[in-house]
């Protein structure tokens, strides 16, 4: 590979990949860890096999996720942006013939609700998005730093390190970017202060430990766009002045791991990491630091301590990370979304990125959309964009009138219920009503969920993730855990709520970290908003949703059942008994709930319904 | 020298004090666990917390690792914090009802109930023992395994450790190995509180009727002692 010594070298060697390239159709496959495990990889092999004889004509790309995790595998063909969903090997075949013949593959195209959608910005989970951090990821091989080159990759590097750092840093400011790891920090800021810090040695680190269930947008910029990351971090490490340069990713990623350290020998080769970049004078070296796993080293002093070698546990601030971080020097710490987001801003200018969003919270912010809606994905959309948008435009939410509420912010975030949908998605409102924007979970409930029930299985996550270092957290969740256990079995008082409200509101309060300062919210956010259903458990013994265990059982309606012996078949405790094409029942005393005869009878003759419970 | 308010009394604090030095040297008294002189700290026991800044913008920090900063003003015993310190309190007692430290400091606060279901465990996981072989001892024999609910203090892999000269430190240390004298009622989670009445509280060992206050009966001891005697005989 040549090596790139100035901007202009870069440039030249843009124009010659551009140049190289033949007007050909590029089928870009969703290859990301979502993808491969639906079985990309093997349509990707099947698209090889059917294109083999028209390399001429078709070049195949396999790409990071395309974000439309419901439609894996996906192919979009370019330049047309046919989009394919679903796709099966057998499938690749018909791709290609109908690629040759300048035709549509009729049946494999997007369908919903009776219409189909043949391009990808007709299609309604993209229509209302704004991809500018991830919409690259189709056009881009994540292991060949050519494709992001010729996307006009490392040309805001190149304009940066042509600026001064306090140009740059004052750029971020006024673009307004606030840090997407959750805290919304002004990123500019957070710059300026490390920046000021006396010391000639400082350091940055990229945040990829993305810890939350359920959220995994950071995976897929790593994963698609490893280059995208490398160049938010020379332009960052750049403005604050650090030469050494860490990511910090779980080792639970490891195609993500695999595409970074790709990325930085690539980049490493062609000059734009290293010594001298561009010719600018500004070295920098990235490291790769891999988590073991826990959830509460996505904090930035648990994370320095874990680089550290050390225990990852949070340190009580001050001193903040940025005046005594890594090895006791000043550090600097961002996350993948917030460091994607700096080329785009020095590349297009802070006015263009400020017109983005709200008055107080800039730019597109990715969600990972889960849950009850039919369009499971990454979503990437301006902030200030209604909930009611992203659930039931993007989103496709099933039935408008059973959704019940929405989970935001990961396991420490809290649920927000369809009376305020209207809210827009911006750091100050999700704060407002209870919620936090944290990594950009979104899980949509609908009325088979019991909310005390999701205060408690969140919950059992943070009394396990707690580093136990701070006894508010520690036994604070653990006590929160123990209540709504017992209130999701029966055994819940009234005075428990109260307990409860005082409880989240001192943990809130008097943690260390950011951990135990979100942790109650789950918990406080159901209680205010279905406060009905704690009470509906504890007075009641009602489990409205039928799902806490202890307060349901398994019926089976005598007139709907067949006597077709499934449910008995597939009964791991022999608890249903009956003879074949007579009516079966279920011997209450044998059955664990386990819920096998509800999922398999065909015929809907297996119910739940509330048991009488005796007060404990 | 930064100029600090604190709990209204303006004072020039030396460089590197910290709140709780500050509070300490005036005499104003601030509850504190895993705080120890001699040891790096910690601020994980969260019971010397006080408020900072007034109005909305307050918010309470530990007071053992903030450092007094020039026109900081603090206040120790906001009912915020009494009531964040108390719930704090019944968390860790609730864990361990057994500790004597933590029963007198129980009196002390005026904590009166226990909502939370009592564990008897032996340890509060303040850390003082790890530090303690660590920083004083020069060991490193223990220290925290696992994390969230499993955590807790060991030697490596659970085995006895070559690094460990039994010299005792992480007992002497521990607030929460010195037992609590039984009281009036031993079945609950709480003691009989005699703190209050007569300080200092449970004295190692004392005679029937030599109570350093001059007392007889008010925490019980003596004459359930007495009784037992009697019995006895």
């Amino acid at each position: 590979m040549v090596k790139l010594f100035t901007s202009g070298q870069l440039e030249k060697f843009r124009q010659k990949i551009l140049a190289n390239k033949p007007g050909k159709r590029s089928i870009s496959i969703s290859c990301g860890t979502c993808g491969q495990a639906r079985g990309a990889l093997k349509v990707a092999e099947a698209f090889k096999e059917a294109a083999k004889a028209h390399k001429d004509k078709i070049s195949i790309k396999l790409t990071g996720c395309h974000g439309f995790c419901e439609a894996e595998p996906n192919v979009i063909i370019f330049p047309e942006e046919i989009f394919y969903r679903n796709l099966k090997p057998e499938d690749a075949e018909i791709v290609v013939k109908s690629i040759l013949d300048g035709d549509i593959a009729d049946g494999l195209i997007y369908r919903e609700n009776g219409n189909s959608f043949i391009h990808v910005h007709e299609i309604p989970f993209y229509k209302k998005q704004m991809r500018i951090l991830s919409g690259k990821n189709p056009l881009i091989d994540p292991v060949n730093i050519e494709d992001y080159i010729a996307q006009g990759g490392y040309k805001a590097m190149a304009k940066a390190l042509c600026k001064k750092p306090e140009g740059i840093i004052e750029e971020i400011i006024s673009a307004g970017l606030r840090g997407r790891g959750g805290a919304g920090f002004s990123t500019g800021r957070k710059w300026e202060i490390t920046r000021s810090q006396k010391g000639d040695i400082k350091y940055l680190i990229c945040n990829a430990d993305e810890g939350d269930p359920g959220a995994y947008m950071d995976r897929s910029l790593l994963e698609g766009n490893p280059n995208l990351i490398i160049e938010g971090m020379i332009i960052a490490a750049y403005a604050i002045g650090a030469n050494e340069s860490w990511v910090y990713v779980r080792n639970e990623y490891p195609l993500a791991v695999e595409n970074v350290t790709a990325a930085i020998k690539q980049a490493r080769e062609l000059g734009l990491l290293g010594e001298d970049i561009l010719g600018s004078g500004f070295d920098l070296n990235i490291k790769i630091a891999k988590g073991a796993g826990a959830f509460v080293c996505g904090e930035e002093t648990a994370l320095i301590t874990s680089i550290e070698g050390k225990r990852g546990i949070p340190k009580q601030r001050p001193p903040f990370p940025a005046q005594y971080g890594l090895f006791g020097k000043p550090t600097n710490i961002n996350n993948v979304e917030t460091l994607a987001n700096i080329p785009v801003i020095i590349d297009k200018g802070a006015d263009w990125f400020a017109g983005i969003g709200t008055k107080t919270s800039k730019g597109t912010k990715i969600f990972s959309l889960v849950g009850n809606v039919r369009n499971t994905g990454l979503v990437e959309v301006p902030m200030g964009i209604t909930l009611r948008e992203v659930i039931f435009d993007i989103g496709g939410a099933l039935n408008s009138e059973t959704v019940k509420a929405v989970q935001i912010g990961g396991p420490s975030g809290g649920c927000i219920p369809q009376e305020l949908f209207h809210l827009p998605v911006d750091y100050e409102s999700l704060t407002g009503a209870g919620a936090i924007m944290g990594s950009g979970g979104m899980i949509v409930m609908d009325e088979n969920t019991c909310m005390v029930d999701i205060a408690r299985y969140f919950t059992n996550f943070l009394q396990e993730e707690s580093c136990g270092k701070c006894s508010i957290c520690r036994e604070g969740t653990q006590r929160m855990h123990e209540i709504l256990t017992d209130i999701t079995e029966g055994r819940g008082k009234e005075e428990d709520l109260d307990l409860l409200k005082d409880l989240g509101s001192v943990i809130k309060d008097a943690s260390m970290c950011g951990l135990g300062q979100t942790a109650p919210n789950p918990m406080l956010s159901t209680l205010e908003y279905f406060r009905n259903e704690y009470i509906a458990h504890i007075k009641e013994k009602r489990c409205h949703a039928g799902i806490c265990k202890a307060l349901i059982q398994y019926l089976i309606d005598p007139k709907k059942c067949t006597g077709c012996g499934l449910c008995k078949k597939n009964c791991p405790q022999q608890a249903v008994e009956g003879e074949p094409k007579k009516p079966y029942s279920i011997l209450q005393e044998k059955c664990i709930k386990c819920g096998v005869c509800y999922d398999v009878c065909k015929f809907n003759a297996v119910g739940k319904e509330n048991r009488e419970v005796k007060n404990a | 020298m930064p100029k600090i308010t604190i709990d209204g009394i303006d004072f020039d604090a030396p460089k590197g004090w910290t709140i709780l030095d500050t509070a300490k040297f005036l005499g104003l008294e601030i509850p504190t666990l895993c705080y120890n002189e001699g040891l790096t700290v910690w601020g994980g026991c969260r019971l010397c917390i006080v408020e900072i800044g007034i109005g909305e913008q307050s918010k309470i920090v530990t007071s053992c690792t903030y450092l007094a900063e020039e026109g900081l003003i603090v206040r120790t015993a906001t009912k915020r914090i009494i009531e964040a310190r108390k719930m704090i309190l019944e968390l860790l007692i609730s864990q361990c009802p057994t500790s004597k430290i933590l029963q007198d400091m129980a009196a002390k606060m005026g904590l009166n109930q226990v909502r939370f279901k009592p564990k008897w465990e032996d340890c509060i996981y303040c850390g003082q023992c790890v530090r303690m072989c660590e920083e004083q001892m020069m060991a490193k024999a223990i220290g925290f395994a696992n994390r969230g609910n499993k955590l807790k203090i060991t030697t490596p892999f659970n085995v006895a450790s070559e690094e460990c000269r039994r010299c005792g430190g992480c007992m002497y240390i521990c607030p929460a190995c010195t037992l609590r004298c039984e009281g009036p009622k031993p079945e609950n989670v709480l003691c009989g509180r005699c703190y209050n009445e007569l300080q200092p509280t449970c004295l190692d060992s004392f005679d029937n009727y030599s109570c350093w206050m001059g007392l007889k009966g008010e925490c019980g001891t003596c004459e359930r002692e007495e009784a037992e005697k009697k019995k006895g005989v």
